[in-house]
C-alpha cells in the first residue's frame, strides 16, 4: 500500500459501504504475514486483524470473545509481543509479523512448552478462552512477568475464564515457566 | 462501525496535514479510538495511521528530566529502569492500568486521549443523551447509575469520570505534553466539563502530541501510585492517588510534597490544598489525615457516587504514609 495516500472524503465527510453491491470506495489491498506466510487480501479500512484471521483466512484459533477489548480471547502477537486483534486494524498491522496460536507448535506438531503445561495441568474447562490464554502466557514468560504465583496472576489478569479455570491457569503457566528457564 | 478511509502518516508532519482534514482522527495503539468507533461513538471520516512514523517512541530519561515520546508504549515506558527509578509513581501507574495486551497496544500519546468510561457515553443506542457525544443533549448520568461517577470537577452538564492512570502522575510532577507548536502542562491539557463538556483536550485540529517531559524531582524519586478498585486487576479506579514526598534532612519535616487524584474527578486533579496545608509539618498520621480532607472540598456527589468523598482521602493518606516508611 502507498502511504499517505489521501483519499477525499464523500461531501458530508462520511464514507459508507455496500451500497448498489459496490465495492467499498476505501477498499484496500494489503499484504499481511501470518505465521511466517504471507496472505495478500482486499479488506475495508474497519476490518479488525481478528475478523481477518477468522473470517477472511479460517484461522480460526483466535477467538472472539467481547470484541471490545475486555477478555483477552482474541490473544495474538505482533512482532512478538502480545497485543488484543479484536482492537488492532488488519491494515494496521501490515508488514509486522503476526502469530496466531496455529502457528505456536513445530511443524512436526510438538506442542510448545506452554501448550503441553496446559494440557498437563487440565488448565480449561470449556476452551474457549485457552488460545488467548495460551499466548498471552507465552509473552508472559518471556517478559519475564511470571517469576511468582502473584506476577502471573497479575499479568495474565487480561485474560478471562468464564469457566473459572484459574487455579489451574496458573499452574500451567508456573509448569511451562520453570521449563522454559531450564 | 462505520467505515472510514485509512491513511497511513509516515512523518509527523503528513500526521500534521492528515489530522487537519475534516472528519479525521489519528490511530495510534487503537485501544480507545477502534473500541469507540465499535459503540458507534466514534466516527472518523478519516483514520490516520501514525503507528509506523519512526523515532517517536524513544524514551530519554536522566535524573533531570524524562522525555517520552508519544509512541512509545505504555508497557515499555513502565519496564524503563530509568523511569522505574525516577519516576517510580509513573511506572506504578502504568502497570497498574489496563491489562498487559491493551499495554502493549496503547501509546503514551493515546492515552492522553483516552475518553471516559462513562458507560452512558459508551452507549448511544439507548442513551442519546450526553452533551459529551451531543451538546445541549442532557447527561443519561444525573439521575441515573452514577456509582462510578466523578464528585469533583463536575457541572450540570457532565459528571463523567476521567479514567486513566498514567495522567494522574503526570499531573502531580507537572508534565507537560509537546504538541509542536506548543507546549502545556499536563494539568491544563485536561478540561473539566462545565458547559462545554464535548471538549476534554486543548488540542486543535492539526496538532499531534509529539512528547512527554517530565521534570525531575526529590518527590518525583520518592513517589507512588495508589490504585483502590473494585477487583485487584484489570479494572478502572475507584479513587487512586499519585504521590511525591520530599523529607528535610531531619527526615521528618515535610520539604516537598505532590498529590494528585484520579477515579473521583473529571479530570486528573492536582489537590493543591493538601500540598499547601503539609508543607513544612511533619510526617504524623494525624496530620496527613487530616490534610488529605482537604482534597475534597467542593465535591459534589450523586447517590451512589458518595462513597468517594470518604474514600478518596483515605486513599491519599496511606500512599503518604507509605512513602513516608521507605526511607
Ligand atoms: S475478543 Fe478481544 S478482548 Fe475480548
Ligand atoms: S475454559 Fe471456559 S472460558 Fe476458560
Amino acid at each position: 500500500m502507498t502511504s499517505q495516500h489521501i483519499i477525499d472524503p464523500p461531501e458530508d465527510g462520511h464514507f459508507r459501504n455496500g451500497g448498489n453491491n459496490q465495492p467499498s470506495p476505501t477498499t484496500l489491498s494489503i499484504d499481511l504475514t501470518i505465521n511466517g506466510e504471507t496472505h495478500s487480501l482486499d479488506i475495508e479500512p474497519r476490518v479488525t486483524l481478528l475478523d481477518a484471521l477468522r473470517e477472511r483466512l479460517a484461522l480460526t484459533g483466535t477467538k472472539k470473545g467481547c470484541d471490545q477489548g475486555q477478555c483477552g480471547a482474541c490473544t495474538v502477537h505482533v512482532d512478538g509481543e502480545r497485543v488484543l486483534a479484536c482492537l488492532t486494524l488488519a491494515a494496521q498491522v501490515e508488514g509486522r509479523s503476526i502469530t496466531t496460536i496455529e502457528g505456536l507448535a513445530d511443524a512436526d506438531g510438538t506442542l510448545h512448552a506452554v501448550q503441553a503445561a496446559f494440557l498437563e495441568q487440565d488448565a480449561f474447562q470449556c476452551g474457549y478462552c485457552t488460545p488467548g490464554q495460551i499466548m498471552s502466557a507465552v509473552a508472559c514468560i518471556r517478559e519475564g512477568h511470571a517469576g511468582s504465583d502473584e506476577d502471573i496472576r497479575e499479568y495474565m489478569a487480561g485474560n478471562l475464564c468464564r469457566c473459572g479455570a484459574y487455579p489451574h491457569i496458573v499452574a500451567a503457566v508456573r509448569q511451562a515457566a520453570r521449563e522454559l528457564r531450564s | 462501525m462505520r467505515d472510514f478511509a485509512y491513511l497511513r502518516a509516515d512523518s509527523v508532519e503528513a500526521a500534521r496535514n492528515a489530522a487537519a482534514l475534516p472528519g479525521a482522527m489519528l490511530l495510534a495503539g487503537g485501544t480507545t479510538l477502534v473500541d469507540l468507533a465499535k459503540c458507534g461513538v466514534a466516527e472518523p471520516a478519516t483514520v490516520v495511521d501514525i503507528s509506523h512514523i519512526e523515532g517517536l517512541d524513544a524514551i530519554d530519561v536522566s535524573a533531570e528530566r524524562a522525555v517520552i515520546g508519544a509512541l512509545a508504549r505504555m508497557s515499555h515506558v513502565a519496564d524503563h529502569p530509568q523511569v522505574k527509578s525516577h519516576f517510580p509513581a509513573v511506572s506504578e501507574a502504568l502497570w497498574q492500568a489496563a491489562s498487559a495486551q491493551l499495554r502493549n497496544m496503547a501509546t503514551i500519546g493515546g492515552n492522553l486521549m483516552q475518553r471516559t468510561r462513562c458507560p452512558y457515553f459508551r452507549d448511544p443506542q439507548n442513551f442519546p443523551a450526553c452533551n459529551k457525544r451531543a451538546p445541549g443533549s442532557g447527561c443519561s448520568a444525573i439521575g441515573g447509575v452514577t456509582r462510578g461517577h466523578a464528585v469533583l470537577g463536575v457541572s450540570e452538564a457532565c459528571i463523567a469520570t476521567y479514567p486513566g492512570d498514567l495522567a494522574i502522575a503526570l499531573v502531580a510532577f507537572d508534565a507537560e505534553a509537546d504538541l509542536g507548536d506548543r507546549k502545556l502542562k499536563v494539568e491544563d491539557f485536561f478540561l473539566a466539563p462545565g458547559a462545554t463538556a464535548e471538549r476534554e483536550h486543548d488540542i486543535r485540529p492539526g496538532e499531534v502530541i509529539t512528547a512527554i517531559e517530565i521534570p525531575g524531582s526529590a518527590a518525583a524519586r520518592r513517589s507512588t501510585y495508589l490504585k483502590v478498585r473494585d477487583r485487584q486487576s484489570y479494572e478502572f479506579a475507584a479513587a487512586s492517588a499519585a504521590v511525591g514526598l520530599e523529607l528535610e534532612g531531619d527526615g521528618r519535616t515535610i520539604r516537598d510534597i505532590r498529590v494528585a487524584l484520579g477515579g473521583v474527578a473529571t479530570k486528573p486533579w492536582r489537590a493543591r490544598a493538601v500540598e499547601e496545608a503539609l508543607k513544612g509539618k511533619p510526617l504524623d498520621e494525624e496530620i496527613v489525615r487530616k490534610a488529605s480532607e482537604l482534597a475534597m472540598e467542593g465535591a459534589v456527589d450523586h447517590g451512589a457516587n458518595h462513597y468517594k468523598i470518604a474514600l478518596a482521602p483515605r486513599v491519599i493518606a496511606r500512599a503518604i504514609l507509605k512513602l513516608g516508611e521507605t526511607a
